[in-house]
């Protein structure tokens, strides 16, 4: 029967080689042309299939070696942290950099364990104000920075 | 005496009073940082890269040089101070300067830190200066084929000295080479892997991975694992040293330097690399090894002045040639494109006041660190004791403001949360990020050099092998793999990286 001795790196061959042959599926429909007049489907079809050959063999090898167990996944902080600078990005264009500042600090400092409302708040509004200063008055970026409102 | 000539060039560029405060700006940034742990140099470059567009490029690369060198100096204080490296090129210098700091020699362990970065930040602007013009003489007869190889074994030894596994770090590198390709290929006008996404077309922005990769993840990955820190509190005092230590410490920064300046020039070489090597010299050559890891003098000394070297002498690679061999110098490759400066050996002779400007900066901004440093420690420990849980949201808003700002889009800044996941996905898996930004810079040059070079040589492939400079770049490569495949050095190398 065969087991998996290193989950680690069999995820981490899956994936791999996960990403090579999504590269060839993608880069399928470029011409490769030939060696002294490569198509724009050369080089990529070349690193696919090398991704490919290395993503199988660490599947392979971990399938012989003992190794690393599959570590734990930071839920928390990756939802929080990623979801605050998504949240920023949607909203920065017409919400301003002001507002959206604070949202930002204020979904972000969620993701530690020791969040504290009051603390949040405070960071967030002051944090506001100095990139307002330093962006929109210091560097002049541009991003509106109060609410932008259609009508 | 044509080296004082291009140095006396470059001291008036870098003494005009705009660059001479970016070189402050960045200095002192890269200390912060260094201070800071759970921000490095790539993900400040990222953040800050944005805001050069409306430098001029010489104090653009002014600055953000400054951010490394200056990380050298800010991540010895808390590798001292708290046995917590700001800096990974730091961390050998937890071993002993935070014993000597236990032992009520805090000042002096900071004094050599602080001397042996100055003296190997001088003899390092030296070698730049000194070496940079034959190289980019050499540099300038390389054909496509050349270019190609020197990529090649460039990347293969930034494989090679990643941490960990060989294969996985080879994988990364093709995994940037691919990402690096996104785009609207130039030869042919096809839009590659883009997805139909406009913002795609154009490829992926450096400072969206390199922010993602380093600067989001890292911030995750702190945040899962609680903090504990522990202030050294007793007053910092004695910034002199005896004459019995200054006696230890200087063949030890001496040394240091040599290895700093060697091991930066190579490829995938750098800062980090240099500290650990020199770490081990001085432990062997030391005449009483047991000392070591109880606060030895040495032990600080010789690293803390490698790194600094390191640092330094890495840019040789880039301004000479125009390969990056480490993510820092990455980045600088992105600089230097937002400014539409193609880095390689032209930039010299097409640019000379941002060249010799840059190299002049370096030594500058080493002499401000020396004055500045020790004063201002006082402000760099107090910092510390801002908890992490109020840093971070900040980090994260800079980057965010700072991606937003590269091309006004909300596109980019959700393009950096996907590679910051990817980044915490890769952390999680034991792969590396450096070697993926590396591809990622090169993957354009790479295969535009691989074209040229079989397009000239009609499709054969053994153009690589005909060519003597070509050869032999790919024999050093294929070198590098064999030897570190060899069980004994591999087992080595594995030591080395765990110590």
């Amino acid at each position: 029967m065969i087991r998996i001795r290193n989950a680690r790196d069999f995820c981490g061959g899956l994936l791999l080689t996960a990403f090579g042959v999504f590269a060839l599926v993608l880069a399928h429909g470029y011409p490769t042309g030939s060696a002294a007049r490569m198509g724009p489907g050369y080089f990529p079809n070349m690193l696919g299939m090398l991704l490919v050959a290395i993503g199988a063999t660490l599947v392979v090898t971990s399938l012989r070696r003992d190794g690393a167990r599959l570590p734990r996944w930071p839920w928390r902080p990756t939802v929080v942290v990623l979801g605050a600078v998504v949240t920023f990005g949607a909203i920065v264009p017409w919400a301003g950099l002001a507002l959206s500042t604070v949202a930002l600090v204020f979904i972000a400092s969620a993701a530690s364990h020791e969040f504290r409302l009051r603390e949040a708040a405070v960071s967030g509004i002051a944090l506001a104000v100095l990139a307002v200063l330093v962006f929109g008055v210091g560097l002049k970026i541009q991003l509106p920075i109060w609410p932008v409102f259609f009508g | 005496m044509e080296l004082l000539g291009h140095l006396a060039t470059g001291f008036g560029v870098a003494l005009t009073p705009i660059n001479v405060i970016y070189a402050l700006v960045g200095a002192l940034l890269g200390t912060l940082i260094g201070v800071l742990p759970g921000i490095g140099p790539v993900a400040t470059i990222a953040m800050l890269l944005p805001t050069t567009y409306v430098l001029p490029p010489v104090s653009a690369l002014i600055m953000l040089a400054g951010i490394y060198y200056g990380a050298q100096y800010g991540g010895s204080t808390t590798s001292i101070l708290i046995n917590m490296p700001g800096e990974t090129s730091s961390a050998v210098t937890c071993l002993d300067g935070y014993q000597m700091a236990r032992k009520g020699q805090a000042g002096a362990a900071l004094s050599i830190a602080a001397i042996g970065s100055f003296f190997a930040g001088c003899v390092a602007t030296v070698l730049v200066a000194a070496v940079s013009t034959p190289l980019s003489e050499l540099a300038l007869k390389f054909g496509p084929a050349e270019y190609f190889s020197l990529m090649v074994l460039g990347l293969i030894g930034a494989t090679v000295l990643a941490h960990g596994s060989l294969i996985k770090a080879i994988a990364m590198v093709i995994l940037g080479l691919l990402l690096g390709i996104v785009g609207t290929d130039v030869n042919s006008g096809v839009a590659r892997f883009d997805f139909g996404i406009p913002e795609l077309s154009d490829g992926i922005g450096v400072v969206s991975v390199a922010m993602g990769l380093f600067g989001f993840s890292e911030i995750i990955m702190n945040l899962e694992s609680s903090e504990k820190r522990e202030l050294l509190t007793s007053k910092i005092k004695g910034f002199w040293l005896t004459k019995q230590q200054f006696r230890a410490a200087a063949p030890a920064v001496l040394r240091g330097t040599g290895i700093g300046s060697v091991l930066g020039i190579l490829p995938g070489g750098g800062a980090m690399l240099s500290a650990f090597a020199s770490y081990a010299v001085e432990k062997k050559l030391a005449k009483d090894p047991s000392q070591f890891g109880k606060g030895a003098i040495q032990g600080v000394a010789g690293p803390e002045s490698a790194n600094n070297a390191g640092a330094q002498t890495s840019f040789i690679p880039l301004l000479t040639l125009g390969i990056p061999e480490n993510a820092v110098m990455a980045m600088m490759v992105g600089a230097m494109t937002i400014h539409n400066i193609q880095p390689g050996p032209q930039v010299m002779t097409s640019n000379p006041s941002l060249f010799w400007g840059l190299i002049a900066s370096m030594w500058l901004g080493n002499l401000m660190l020396v004055v500045l440093n020790l004063p201002l420690i006082g402000m760099w420990i107090k910092l510390l004791t801002v908890p992490y849980r109020m840093l971070y949201p900040a980090i994260l808003l800079f980057c965010s403001i700072g991606v937003y700002t590269v091309n006004n889009t909300s596109f980019d800044v959700m393009q950096t949360a996907f590679f910051g996941f990817i980044g915490v996905v890769f952390a999680k898996l034991a792969c590396e990020p450096a070697p993926l930004l590396l591809g990622f810079v090169l993957g354009p040059m790479m295969e535009e050099n691989l074209r040229r070079a079989l397009l000239l040589s009609r499709g054969d492939p053994f153009v690589f092998a005909q060519r003597p400079i070509s050869a032999g770049l790919l024999i050093a490569a294929v070198l590098l793999i064999v030897v570190i495949g060899l069980p004994n050095i591999r087992k080595k190398r594995e030591e080395a990286f765990q110590e």
